[in-house]
């Protein structure tokens, strides 16, 4: 490898990616999640030890850790810190309430998921969210946070997804003419029978 | 002639889990009016009651509050038991009352370590949520959930704790105690604590009364409410304690009585688990509220009082459901302890009065 590869390869690699800093927003949720977001900061889950820093801060932060269902009145503070926060930039929706609206949908206050307000990369569901499931979305988010880096220095535009406003949340429902093959020795009575 | 400044304060901030907003007005370094306003979290779920019926809402009462969700649907239960004049068994009723002690702990010591957090004490934080997380495991092996646990039902608790299970939770609370005696230490002995809770945001028991304070903030200013030893939705019956309370009414007093309830819920727990019945723990409620029928219930919450109140139409859906949070009665009492503080001491105060501010909103 020469020199200048070297040189171009340290450019790729950033710290951002490596210790990536989060912040956390509270928007209209029942607390559950936000505790469970804390949770995975301290010595049981202990997401540190990835790098990973809570920051108050929007400008210092690369990950946004929203939990619950939008209300009117948290849309423009959402809003704010998002506008606030500089690219690359991901959104993680922690819980159910921020990826639908949950249990709180049919409130007549609620939005019904941040992807109503700002783009969102990764969808993390959970009432509460486990910290283990959290620890896997910002571990994908990281991916994200990577190829919107990459991008950038590419000169491309970074990929961001759309809003979706009004939309519904796909949900998939699995009904019996979808269940699997029978297997094993369920299989051979099932052949039995068709005999 | 000095200017008056206006500080925003929140809804963001790195000092608070959750959102609240507050107009702080500046005379140079000291706080002389701070202004709340709250908003950024209500979802309207009262009315839910609408869409579900009586016995689905319990789990829509629990997301009322992460922290606190057990003492919610408690109180959901309790008030549609009694609007329904039924009877819980009463080894159900012994559950409740020790599950609702293990929330109280869970809830403690969260606050100590967002507290801790608060006056900048980061390892102190850490090791208060270490400890929390071993009452989340007993959560998590009873229930299966970890805030959320969806375990208290109208007409009981959904699924037995065996006595093997009941020793567990003792025999790992006797060892807890001892861990948790060392962090407690540290709350109530640190010079570094002491220096910034000592004389913080001094509040009379005359001004607690005045201004409605319930919960360890009223305790700590010597009055001594305890909604689990006075009449409705209490347990004072099933077991013996009395009131945490301290006279000195600041934020070190509000901290300790917290520490010392902790250990209280220990001995409470010790003493329920060594005299429970045994007897089912579930039994169907069944019919439908009548129309016009009221009731209402209180309950111990880890911050203070709570207030349920219900009304029957009828149908299987309730008219109307109401609940009164502690922290809504700690608000004012909140603003009145700001006055005069200096900034610096803002986010302690704060703090002190253990802010849940999705109860308050709803």
């Amino acid at each position: 490898m020469s020199v200048m590869d070297k040189i171009a390869s340290s450019k790729r690699e950033s710290f951002i990616t490596n210790s990536p800093w989060i912040i956390h927003y509270d928007a209209a949720s029942c607390n559950g999640c936000d505790i469970e977001v804390l949770a995975s900061l301290t010595p049981l889950f202990d997401v540190e030890r990835f790098g990973v820093v809570n920051t108050g801060n929007p400008r210092h932060a690369d990950i946004f850790l929203v939990t619950g269902s939008v209300n009117e009145q948290c849309k423009p503070v959402i809003e704010q810190i998002y506008n606030q926060m500089v690219e690359p930039k991901v959104v993680v929706a922690c819980g159910i309430c921020a990826c639908s609206g949950g249990v709180f949908k049919q409130c007549y206050n609620t939005m019904g998921g941040i992807d109503q307000v700002i783009p969102v990369d990764v969808y993390v569901p959970g009432c509460a969210v486990r910290p283990q499931a959290l620890i896997d979305g910002v571990v994908k988010a990281i991916g994200i946070l990577r190829a919107k880096r990459e991008a950038m220095l590419d000169g491309k535009p970074v990929p961001t997804p759309a809003l979706r406003v009004g939309a519904e949340l796909e949900v998939v429902r699995h009904s019996p003419d979808d269940e699997p093959a029978p297997t094993g020795a369920d299989a051979s009575d099932a052949a039995k029978e068709t005999k | 002639m000095a200017t008056k400044t206006v500080i925003p304060f929140g809804p963001q901030h790195p000092v608070l889990p959750e959102p609240v907003h507050l107009d702080l007005v500046l005379d140079d370094e000291t706080v002389v009016e701070a202004v709340p306003q709250i908003g950024f979290i209500h979802r309207g779920l009262e009315s839910l009651v609408d869409k579900r019926d009586y016995k689905r809402f319990v789990y829509v009462a629990e997301r009322i509050c992460g922290i606190c969700s057990f003492g919610h649907s408690l109180g959901y239960s309790e008030l549609v038991e009694s609007l329904m004049g039924f009877q819980a068994p009463e080894r159900a009723q012994y559950l409740r009352a020790i599950f609702h002690e293990l929330s109280r702990i869970h809830s403690h010591v969260l606050w100590l370590g967002l507290a801790a957090d608060a006056f900048g004490f980061e390892s102190l934080f850490m090791h208060s949520w270490r400890l929390r997380e071993r009452i989340l495991d007993v959560f998590e092996a009873c229930t299966g959930g970890r805030v959320i646990l969806n375990f208290c039902e109208p007409g009981g608790i959904v699924r037995d704790v065996e006595a093997t299970e009941l020793d567990g939770i003792v025999d790992m609370l006797a060892t807890w105690r001892g861990e948790y005696g060392q962090i407690a230490n540290t709350f109530l002995n640190d010079s570094s604590v002491r220096s910034r809770l000592c004389g913080v945001g001094h509040l009379s028991r005359e001004e607690v009364i005045e201004y409605g304070c319930v919960g360890p903030m009223a305790r700590a200013s010597g009055y001594a409410n305890d909604i689990r030893l006075a009449g409705i939705g209490g347990y004072g019956h099933l077991a013996e304690f009395a009131p945490v309370t301290s006279d000195e009414g600041d934020c070190y007093a509000r901290c300790k009585v917290r520490v010392e309830e902790v250990l209280q819920s220990v001995d409470i727990i010790t003493e329920l688990a060594g005299k429970i019945p045994e007897g089912p723990v579930f039994e169907d409620i069944k019919g439908k509220p009548a129309d016009g029928a009221e009731a209402i219930t209180r309950v111990e919450q880890p911050r203070g009082e709570a207030f349920y109140y219900a009304k029957g139409n009828g149908t299987m859906n309730l008219e109307r459901f109401r609940v009164r949070t502690p922290t809504t009665t700690n608000i004012p009492g909140m603003a009145m302890a700001l006055r005069g503080c200096d900034l610096a001491d803002v986010p302690n105060i704060i703090m002190t009065i253990d802010p849940c501010i999705s109860c308050t909103e709803r």
